[in-house]
């Protein structure tokens, strides 16, 4: 299943680094990719993009694991890269401003796939509710919705078998076939609000919606180690915008 | 333990005129084991859902009272534990053991005696797998434990159950009753079409009449031999009122589909399956326990799953001049003109938006569709959407819409489950009728019923070791 | 939809759980469809350069607008484009964490088109808002964080395709969208589904 591949983990859990908490995972991919957006130059993201894949074996990916994962970035970094070659404001520095926003692009969305690649969707809503103080009902009820995702794949298989077991098809009419991915499409969804409805119902029954105080059976602790993959990251950012200042290159993005 | 009581109590659900049950005045007592029987579409899962206080006033409109404890229900749903019909959408967590917590968690039972209470659940049900084990690769029956379990966890006063074994093989639902008559003190009320085996546990029987009010309540002992003969006559499955059987009138003709060493890794492995024939006027039953790959095996031949392995062949007289390809290559058009699939699950069937336009799809002519809509006691339902019907009601439109169409082979994933005495009656007899006449017939069931009275061949498929988690 | 159905006293805001769980599968569902639209966008579209493709830009935005049509709910917006970019991020979408600041943003940004209303008004005036002031955030983020190099002409004749596809596709797009899922009886558990005639 397409689906249930691309959620399929591809790092070892047990990995230094993809053990983190995953609040404390997501934090220090936010200050980074924050830190990295306000300056137009290669230096910073240069810095920051060799740091963080130097770190990717921590995480315990492999790189040829994490290039199958990212290729569809790569396309979109090269449509961007396209369109700032046909476009840009300013033709003499065409070639940095063209390195910039690749490198840019890169290191910004490469910590966010790592984060994404080593949590557990069930640990990153405890940890949002015990670490960061997410409400229960909506950290919870995201997370039961989740679940459904790669029946979503099933499901669109089964879709296409019935209708062809009812003897609906497109044939090779490129129109007719696009309204029956439309229709089938559509018969996906109103499939997921029903399942969605149906899995609502069954919450309340065990009490969701009761509002006593929700416990949970799993512990999410945030301890000296998380602290220290945040703190990482700040220095990081620092030495990326450091280097971008110091070496003269830091261009602003509003100025 | 809970007592029940409801008061005038009715239930129309948003988008209908028809009350779905009405007038039910009832009293049930402290650990009293109930089941609450009726033919199918008479309200009993509406009933059940009231009972657990999740019938919220948008959902349609309500008159009388329903008690629990001298409460409303949703003020003490905490006492209150269900499991409903469809197992698949009760599941709440990836993980089979935080799933049970589920409950717990949500009545703020503190972290740390979680996992202990969800062992014991989990050992109750004997739920094979560890606590790790990933919900979505649970076969239905595996499921409808887990399920159980869930509900169990808490410890409820009052706990529900609609239709819990309808789709379990025998040893799964013999263990599902074996696990309710363990339960000491709390009161449980079943929601069950076929309750032969359950009578020795039960204390008493509520049989609800379709239009509204209550038929008949008592013990079973005395209900059937009262009301035996009545209450089967209108549908309701009174034990030792046998159902007519309907053995082929003409010997089993030719063949219309061979299968051979199908295989679906990981699902449908090589020794399942070495070599099967499909005859024209002859029903072929698949049995087998749950997640042997009966389904998988369904889809194969029914042309909508290319097999992993091995061929599906058919032959000129169900293929005319297609027999040199295999069905899962075949046109839809022509595909469904062969071979009619009733899937398993019956919210996968439907394609359109009414009743009616899902009997008329497969082209078959309004005088037919009406005689379906009236045998099948859906003519009411005729401009209802297909995905608001009940259970029964939509597992009955699913396979009319393969006997709509007639086409030479039926392949028929659980035809009957959820069905009132009457209703399955008027599909054996359907299907008795294709079969006489030269259709072929191939249903994948756990109803021994459902086999003999259609003297069915039978097709084993063995037992499966799944794989760890 | 009628014209102007009321929402009525404050506790109607309060998220009943088919609201959060049927608002995150909207947002979900849209995740899957996002991994395949990137493919779309960057690979077959891709024919028809920037700023024109921009025209089907609205596909983006549709959780925006959908999930406050169907939900009717402070914050559905917000919460549906949110869900629909972890998954998408989940799934590997190129854009990491990005993904996620932009499923804010644009929920926000959306989200005021119903709030200038106090959230009573769901017919399309306020849907189309949504669905513009979506893509007025999703515009200028674009054009902050891929094309800033480009020259400010690009940028606003970029902006205004973006702003007007969104109304169009996003905001128009969802009424219908919501209307059709209405009419199958898939919404009857919300304000938004039961305006069906009884059979
Ligand atoms: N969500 C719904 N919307 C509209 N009508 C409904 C809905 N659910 C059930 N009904 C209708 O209410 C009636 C009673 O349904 P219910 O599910 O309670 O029957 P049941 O006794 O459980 O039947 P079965 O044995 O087939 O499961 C049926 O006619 C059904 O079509
Ligand atoms: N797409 C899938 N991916 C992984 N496992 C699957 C998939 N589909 C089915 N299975 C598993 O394969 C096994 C066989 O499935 P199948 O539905 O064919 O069983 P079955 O014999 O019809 O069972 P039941 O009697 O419960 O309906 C089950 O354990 C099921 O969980
Ligand atoms: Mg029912
Ligand atoms: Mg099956």
């Amino acid at each position: 299943m397409a689906v249930a591949g691309r959620m399929a983990p591809i790092a070892d859990r047990n990995a230094p680094l993809a053990r983190r908490n995953p609040v404390a995972k997501l934090g220090a991919a936010a200050v980074l990719a924050l830190a990295l957006v306000v300056s137009l130059d290669p230096v910073g993201p240069a810095v920051a993009l060799v740091v963080e894949l130097f770190a990717v074996p921590f995480f315990g990916i492999r790189y040829g694991a994490l290039a199958r994962r990212m290729w569809p970035l790569l396309i979109s970094v090269a449509g961007a890269e396209v369109t700032l070659l046909l476009f840009a404001a300013e033709r003499e520095h065409i070639v940095a401003s063209a390195l910039a926003l690749g490198l840019r692009l890169l290191a910004v969305a490469l910590p966010g796939v790592l984060v994404f690649a080593t949590t557990d969707p069930t640990d990153l809503a405890d940890a949002l509710v015990q670490n960061a103080r997410v409400s229960p009902r909506f950290a919870i009820g995201t997370l039961a919705a989740w679940r459904l995702v790669p029946l979503l794949g099933d499901e669109w298989r089964l879709i296409n078998a019935a209708r062809r077991a009812r003897g609906v098809e497109g044939g090779r009419n490129p129109v007719a076939r696009l309204r029956l991915f439309a229709s089938a499409s559509f018969t996906l969804l109103v499939g997921a609000i029903r399942r969605g409805t149906r899995l609502a119902t069954a919450m309340d029954a065990r009490g969701f919606d009761s509002g006593a105080r929700r416990t949970s059976a799993r512990t999410q602790r945030f301890v000296r180690a998380d602290a220290a993959l945040v703190a990482g990251a700040c220095a990081l950012a620092a030495l990326a915008v450091g280097a971008s200042v110091g070496s003269g290159a830091f261009r602003p993005l509003f100025s | 333990m809970s007592t029940v009581r409801l008061r005038g109590f009715g239930h129309r659900h948003a988008g209908r005129r028809r009350w779905a049950v009405r007038g039910v005045d009832l009293e049930i007592a402290d650990g009293e084991r109930v089941a609450l029987l009726g033919p199918s579409g008479a309200g009993k899962s509406t009933l059940l859902a009231a009972l657990a206080g999740l019938l919220p006033p948008e959902s349609g409109e309500r008159e009388g009272t329903v008690e629990i404890d001298g409460e409303e229900p949703r003020a003490v749903r905490d006492r209150i534990a269900m499991v409903f019909q469809d197992p698949q959408s009760q599941l709440v967590m990836e993980r089979a053991g935080d799933d049970v917590a589920f409950g717990l968690e949500n009545r703020g039972t503190p972290g740390e005696l979680i996992r202990p209470l969800v062992e014991d659940a989990l050992r109750r049900v004997r739920f094979p797998y560890p606590y790790e084990r990933r919900t979505h690769a649970l076969s239905g029956g595996e499921q409808q434990r887990l399920a159980l379990a869930g509900a169990l966890v808490t410890g409820p006063g009052l706990l529900l159950l609609d239709e819990p074994t309808a789709n379990l093989d025998p040893a799964g639902a013999a263990l599902v009753r074996e696990v309710l008559a363990g339960i000491d003190g709390t009161t449980q009320i079943v929601v069950e079409h076929r309750i032969a085996e359950l009578t020795s546990q039960l204390d008493r029987v509520i049989v609800l009449e379709p239009g509204g009010g209550i038929r008949a309540d008592g013990p079973p002992a005395r209900i059937f031999a009262e009301h035996g003969e009545r209450l089967a006559a209108d549908g309701v499955w009174v034990p030792g009122h046998p159902v007519p059987a309907h053995p082929p009138r003409v010997p089993a003709g030719e063949p219309l589909l061979h299968a051979r060493s199908l295989t679906h890794e990981p699902v449908f492995t090589a020794d399942a399956l070495p070599e099967v024939t499909v005859r024209a006027a002859e029903a072929m039953a698949v049995v087998g326990p749950n997640g042997v790959g009966k389904s998988t095996l369904a889809l194969m031949l029914g042309g909508l799953l290319v097999p992993g392995g091995g061929r599906v062949e058919a032959t000129g007289a169900l293929a005319g001049a297609d027999d040199a390809m295999p069905p899962h290559k075949w046109r839809a058009r022509a595909l469904a003109a062969r071979i009619g699939s009733v899937f398993q699950n019956p919210g996968h069937q439907f394609v359109t938006a009414k009743v009616r336009d899902e009997l008329a799809l497969g082209g078959a002519e309004a005088a037919r569709v009406d005689e379906l809509l009236g045998r099948l006691r859906l003519d009411a339902l005729a401009e209802a959407n297909p995905h608001t019907l009940s259970g029964g009601e939509q597992r009955r439109l699913s396979v009319a819409t393969a006997l709509a169409a007639a086409p030479r082979l039926l392949v028929l994933d659980e035809p009957t489950f959820g069905q009132d005495r009457r209703t399955w009656s008027e599909l054996v007899v359907l299907l008795a009728q294709l079969r006489d006449e030269g259709h072929g017939v191939v249903a994948v069931t756990h109803d021994p019923d459902f086999c003999a009275a259609l003297g069915a061949r039978e097709l084993r498929l063995g037992v499966r070791r799944l794989a760890a988690v | 939809m009628q014209a102007n159905s009321q929402s009525t006293a404050t506790s109607a805001n309060r998220w009943r759980t088919v609201d959060i769980v049927v608002a995150a599968v909207i947002g979900a569902a849209f995740g899957v469809i996002f991994w395949a639209w990137n493919a779309l966008w960057d690979g077959a579209a891709s024919v028809i350069p920037l700023p024109g493709r921009a025209v089907i830009y609205g596909v983006w935005l549709i959780p925006a607008v959908l999930g406050p049509l169907v939900i009717r709910k402070p914050g559905a917006g917000i919460f549906c484009e949110l869900v629909a970019a972890s998954v998408a991020t989940l799934f590997g979408s190129p854009w990491g964490l990005v993904t996620l600041l932009y499923g804010v943003l644009q929920g926000m940004a959306g989200e005021f088109g119903f709030a200038f209303t106090g959230y009573r008004v769901w017919r399309w005036p306020t849907a189309v808002a949504g669905g513009a002031l979506a893509g007025v955030a999703a515009s200028l983020l674009d054009n902050a964080l891929y094309y800033a190099s480009n020259s400010t002409a690009w940028q606003l004749i970029y902006a205004a395709i973006v702003v007007v596809s969104s109304a169009v596709v996003a905001g128009l797009g969802s009424l219908a969208l919501t209307k059709s899922l209405a009419q199958t009886g898939a919404l009857d558990p919300f304000p938004s589904g039961r305006e069906r005639a009884a059979v």
